[in-house]
């Protein structure tokens, strides 16, 4: 592209974006409340996400070893177990841990004072990476000689599954019914310029501009209502939820909820706001200028 | 150049605006097309432009078959036409400099072209005092200068005035048309539609005229031929 068509295009762009002033305002509102809900979406996923994932490590599997075995026998176990693909950590725990870990959890340990630790069974406690993929590890653990049996809670397991996949669908749907009203916007802004701009486009065609010579101011005019509507709502999105964080700890039942801080997505938040407002504003002025060009 | 073979047009609410019609136009001819309203006058011009497409027949423009010429290379094929249209068509916010210059800017001049070449067009026209005033400013006949410069400054081969002195007194008329026969006698080819009997017998050109889709009189002495019913 020339260098002076380049200025041109641009300078058509904003005179374009100023002289529908108020359309392009509100435009840009609408951007910015699409984006903010859908902000306040990927947001609030990715705290269900990262909630989960830290439920799912605390989500352990005891795997119990055969009585009959010794502990240096028992220890050899973990090695097997280790080598299945879905687990993550598989740690040892001897009788006597076991057992010292069962009384330090009672009301009144001095009771247990005189149960023997051949009571209890070696065991593993063995972590997982995938969650969703318990039943399929837990019949392969099971299958490792010396292991007598195992204890999951796969309802739990089942449940945080379900929660993901509902957060998964509702954010998916909520975010492109949002990006597809975003982009009917700006092609009804774009239309507007078009439209006031219909007699110069028809001398344009006349003497032999090239179509995308036509398309370019208003794909920049797009862009910038689109880039300008991410720039605000990365702000009021930033803002909101450090506001949202600062009321949640202000209430003393609340305090168990971790939020993830809004500097670890900074980057990433930034990037996915530019990038929509960039794709909303180029498709919305691409799909309302094709009409224009049919002369 | 313009060859029209066998021509025929038809609208998709079935009217018949050409009924074969075969015109050619050569390199720096000054013609005038004749004919009433729905006549088919404004359906050649249309197909020189390649603003539609025919029916059936050739249509063949500066060496730009119109039939085949792929969808891209229309801008390219319009860029060695200069158009004039009776209601001049200028943009009404920008100075005469400027809407001359849009036309040279749209299809990518730079800008030590346009100043150069701008002035130069404005002073052919008459209109090298007035490059600063905006198009309501001017009378009819210096606006259809204004849309007559705009055609110019790409240098055309061919010009095709749609209708140019309809809008205007017989006095202002007669100067776009001694204005466009200067441009003619620089090499460019003219083509003329309209309408204006006295107009069109002042001056020794060859004459077109048309009714219903056909072409009734071709004649080189510049005599109308045709009477309006």
């Amino acid at each position: 592209m020339k260098r002076n068509n380049f200025l041109y295009f641009i300078k058509e762009g904003v005179r374009d974006l100023f002289l529908h002033g108020f359309m392009s305002f509100a435009a840009i509102c609408v951007i910015v409340a699409c984006l903010v809900i859908m902000g306040t979406f990927v947001l609030v996923m990715m705290n269900i996400q990262e909630a989960i994932i830290n439920l799912e490590q605390d989500n352990e599997i005891l795997v119990y070893i055969d009585d009959t075995y010794a502990e240096s026998e028992a220890k050899s176990v973990g090695s097997q177990i280790n080598m299945i693909e879905n687990v993550l950590e598989a740690s040892f725990i001897s009788r006597q841990q076991a057992m010292e870990n069962f009384v330090e959890k009672q009301e009144d340990p001095d009771l247990f004072a005189g149960v023997d630790e051949s009571t209890f069974r070696h065991r593993f406690s063995v972590r997982l990476v995938d969650i969703n993929l318990m039943a399929d590890t837990l019949t392969e653990i099971e299958q490792i000689p010396g292991v007598a049996r195992t204890r999951a809670d796969q309802k739990v397991a089942e449940g945080f599954t379900a929660v993901r996949s509902i957060v998964n669908v509702v954010s998916g749907v909520i975010i492109v019914v949002l990006f597809v009203v975003s982009v009917f916007i700006i092609s009804n802004t774009v239309k507007l310029a078009l439209f006031s701009r219909r007699e110069e486009i028809s001398i344009m065609k006349m003497v032999g501009a090239t179509n995308w010579f036509i398309r370019w101011p208003f794909v920049v005019e797009g862009m910038l209502l689109g880039l300008a509507g991410a720039l605000v709502s990365f702000f009021a999105e930033w803002g909101l939820y450090e506001l949202m964080i600062a009321q949640v700890n202000k209430v003393d039942t609340l305090e168990i909820l971790e939020f993830i801080p809004f500097a670890n997505v900074l980057m990433p938040m930034a990037l996915v706001f530019g990038v929509i407002g960039f794709l909303v504003g180029v498709g919305g002025s691409l799909l309302s200028i094709r009409k224009f060009l049919k002369v | 150049m313009i060859r029209l073979i066998d021509v025929y047009k038809s609208y998709d609410n079935g009217t018949k605006a050409l009924n074969g019609v075969t015109l050619r136009i050569d390199d720096g001819e000054f013609v005038f097309l004749v004919g009433p309203s729905g006549s088919g006058k404004s359906t050649i011009i249309k197909l020189i432009t390649a603003e539609i497409a025919s029916t059936e027949g050739k249509v063949i423009v500066n060496n730009f078959n119109l039939n085949t010429i792929k969808q891209s290379k229309v801008p390219y094929m319009r860029r060695t036409i200069g158009v004039i249209f009776q209601d001049f068509r200028l943009i009404e916010n920008k100075t005469v400099y400027d809407n001359v210059a849009f036309a040279m800017r749209v299809i990518g001049a730079s800008n030590k072209q346009i100043k150069k070449r701008v002035p130069y067009v404005l002073e052919l026209v008459g209109l090298d005092k007035k490059s600063r005033r905006l198009p309501h400013e001017l009378s009819g006949g210096e606006q259809q200068r204004v849309a007559i410069a705009r055609a110019l400054v790409n240098n055309p081969s061919m010009i095709i005035a749609d209708e140019p002195t309809g809008n205007l007194d017989p006095a202002r008329s007669l100067e776009i048309m001694m204005l466009l026969e200067q441009i003619n006698a620089l090499g460019t080819t003219v083509l003329v539609v309209t309408h204006e009997k006295e107009l069109v017998n002042r001056f020794t050109k060859r004459c077109v005229a048309i009714d219903s889709g056909r072409i009734i009189s071709d004649g080189m002495d510049g005599y109308y031929d045709y009477e309006e019913e």
